[in-house]
């Protein structure tokens, strides 16, 4: 059996768990567990630009994974970023087996506007696809409806779908 | 397959030549990182790159040297500075010195993907300009100028002695002989040919239209210039400006072309700063500018100025030799334009192309040619697909055979020769109703009259 494991680091709530693993298993066909939670690694935090290093939490996230694991994503509620970059909203291995994904930057909250669940769940269903896409070898595509398109800002997230373009989905089936 | 940006990252840190590859692979580039200066050098000159992302503070090589460094290999290479301790001094060098663009350390996604879209871009319109440039290289060389004539000979060992040097050129000729190619493949030939080539034709444009052409105006120098315009000169900078139709200038604008020509400046129309320019002159007329002068409707001064090197090109029935060379050529072009496969010209026709005179010179042969080729059924062209006017009486031309034809009523005969004359001028109006002497309107109506129709 296939499996892609969800694992969330920090608190993360039950109702977006549940969006992660109905997201999986809709878009990728494998089935989806959810692993026990995680303590955020302290060693990730930058004191300077208080940020999480989104490489050492993806480290963490492949210690953890499960032996049967095809894909694990981790899921943190922690800004982070990668050295060359001010931000990221998520980090994969590319043609690899983890990735991670970041809830700070999708909320609503974070650009002084109420919040909103709804918007928030489509974006991290959106960030998720993405990711894992990655770990398939996915590149980013210009196409900006597909789900692959490279997300600069959370506008772009907003405007692309959680699902793959033709072309994407010819890649996808080929490595799934 | 399309092929993928090049990027290369040159940093000491091993963790940001970590994240930056990782990022930009996810983006699809090919990505490669070396941590120093020479390193960088090396992977310039093994293989070709799009782009560079040189940290600025290194051990040994710093940002700045690496890029100078890399310029001498390969200087069209856009290279980005990137730096983690940014000050204006630093930008301002990195940019004096041909960076394409500055940013620091870490970056906002959205900047560093807009500089690396913009810069491919920017390649992709340097790429086809370089191909167009070629492009053009390639029509106006000397193989097309078509003649194995003593005259045209004579004409092709000028051409090749004087496009090397700076000298304005004069080229007289009939109409249809070809004299802008020859400008073309002089100014290819010149060490001016990375440069443009500017052509004006002078008696296409009235006199207050043909000097805001040439010289430029400034925002509101009159109705209608409602922003700064470059004029011709501008343009033609370092390169060469072709004046077709010289002897058709108005004396007004001959003084100023006779300015510019002397102190290399000039203002644009409305303006009063002095725009200096390096422009090589290449002029050309089919009237007398000789007799012109004599009745002083062209300066003398200019005209010696215009005229240090004359290349007179022979009307073609002068050289008649060069007709069967011409035929061939013409056919082999409107063969791959019209995508036929016309193998040859039948004895008859080509009998009748000799016969022709051509006051239309080549460019009425070229025309033959083409309707020819569009028209032609089989994989010849037989004297079925010659146009009346080289059908007439072997030896006369259309125009001595018409009047001497004493069944045609004066309608026919005056319907007839427009056609000629169309056929002859290669449909340009302007010039057909200045052979006939009457006004553009007169002739379109009497084409309208007469159901004469280009097609």
């Amino acid at each position: 059996m296939n499996f892609i494991y969800v694992l969330p680091i920090g608190d993360i709530t039950k109702e977006m768990l549940g969006v992660a693993r109905k997201t999986i298993e809709k878009r990728f066909d494998y089935i989806c567990n959810v692993l026990d939670y995680e303590e955020i690694p302290e060693q990730a935090f930058d004191t300077e630009r208080c940020q999480y290093l989104s490489t050492e939490i993806l480290k963490r996230v492949l210690e953890l994974c499960p032996e049967n694991a095809t894909k694990i994503i981790g899921i943190t509620p922690v800004d982070l970023f990668i050295p060359i970059l001010t931000f990221v909203f998520g980090q994969a291995q590319l043609d690899g087996k983890a990735a991670v994904v970041s809830t700070h930057r999708l909320r609503q909250e974070y650009y002084r506007l109420p919040r909103n669940d709804t918007i928030l769940f489509e974006r991290l269903s959106k960030e998720i696809v993405h990711e894992l896409g990655h770990t398939f070898g996915m590149v980013h595509c210009h196409n900006s409806n597909c789900a692959m398109h490279f997300s600069n800002a959370v506008r772009d997230i907003d405007v692309k779908k959680d699902t793959f373009c033709e072309s994407c989905l010819r890649v996808l089936r080929r490595k799934l | 397959m399309i092929e993928r940006t090049r990027i290369l990252i040159v940093d000491d840190e091993l963790v940001i030549r970590e994240s930056l590859s990782d990022w930009l692979n996810e983006s699809g580039y090919y990505v490669e990182a070396v941590e120093d200066g020479a390193k960088a050098l090396d992977k310039v000159r093994e293989k070709e790159w799009d782009i560079l992302l040189v940290d600025l503070k290194m051990r040994g090589m710093d940002g700045i040297e690496v890029m100078m460094a890399v310029k001498k290999i390969d200087k069209e290479l856009p290279i980005i500075i990137i730096t983690g301790y940014p000050t204006v001094d630093t930008a301002v060098e990195a940019m004096k010195e041909g960076a394409y663009d500055y940013i620091v350390k870490p970056f906002n996604p959205e900047e560093i993907d807009l500089i690396i879209r913009n810069i491919i871009a920017h390649q992709k319109l340097l790429k086809e300009n370089l191909f167009l440039r070629q492009e053009l290289k390639r029509r106006y060389q000397f193989k097309d100028i078509i003649g194995k004539s003593n005259k045209m000979q004579e004409v092709l060992m000028l051409v090749k002695t004087v496009a090397r040097s700076n000298s304005t050129i004069m080229i007289l000729g009939e109409s249809g002989t070809g004299k802008e190619i020859i400008a073309r493949a002089i100014h290819s030939e010149s060490p001016r040919d990375e440069m443009s080539f500017v052509a004006v034709n002078c008696a296409a444009l009235p006199e207050t239209l043909l000097e805001s052409e040439l010289f430029g105006h400034e925002k509101g120098a009159f109705t209608g210039a409602v922003a700064q315009r470059k004029g011709k000169f501008e343009l033609a900078d370092k390169g060469t400006l072709f004046l077709d139709e010289i002897g058709d200038m108005s004396p007004k604008t001959q003084a100023h072309l006779l300015r510019v020509i002397e102190e290399k400046e000039f203002c644009r129309i409305g303006g009063s700063k002095p725009v200096k320019v390096d422009v090589r002159i290449i002029s050309a007329t089919n009237k007398n500018l000789e007799a012109l002068v004599k009745d002083e409707q062209f300066r003398e001064d200019l005209y010696y100025r215009l005229n240090v090197v004359t290349i007179d090109v022979p009307p073609l029935r002068e050289r008649k030799e060069d007709i069967p060379l011409l035929v061939t050529h013409f056919l082999h072009k409107y063969n791959i334009e019209n995508k036929k496969e016309i193998a040859f010209v039948d004895e008859d026709a080509l009998a009748l192309l000799l016969q022709h005179n051509y006051p239309g010179n080549v460019r009425e042969l070229e025309n033959i040619i083409e309707r020819a080729v569009v028209i032609a059924k089989n994989n010849f062209i037989g004297s079925d697909e010659l146009p009346p006017s080289i059908k007439a009486a072997p030896g006369k031309t259309a125009h001595a055979s018409i009047v001497e034809e004493a069944s045609l009523s004066l309608d026919e005969i005056e319907k007839i020769h427009i056609l000629h004359v169309l056929e002859a001028s290669d449909w340009n109006i302007k010039k057909a109703a200045g052979i006939l002497e009457i006004d553009r309107t007169t002739l379109y109506n009497k084409m309208k009259k007469y159901g004469i129709d280009r097609e």
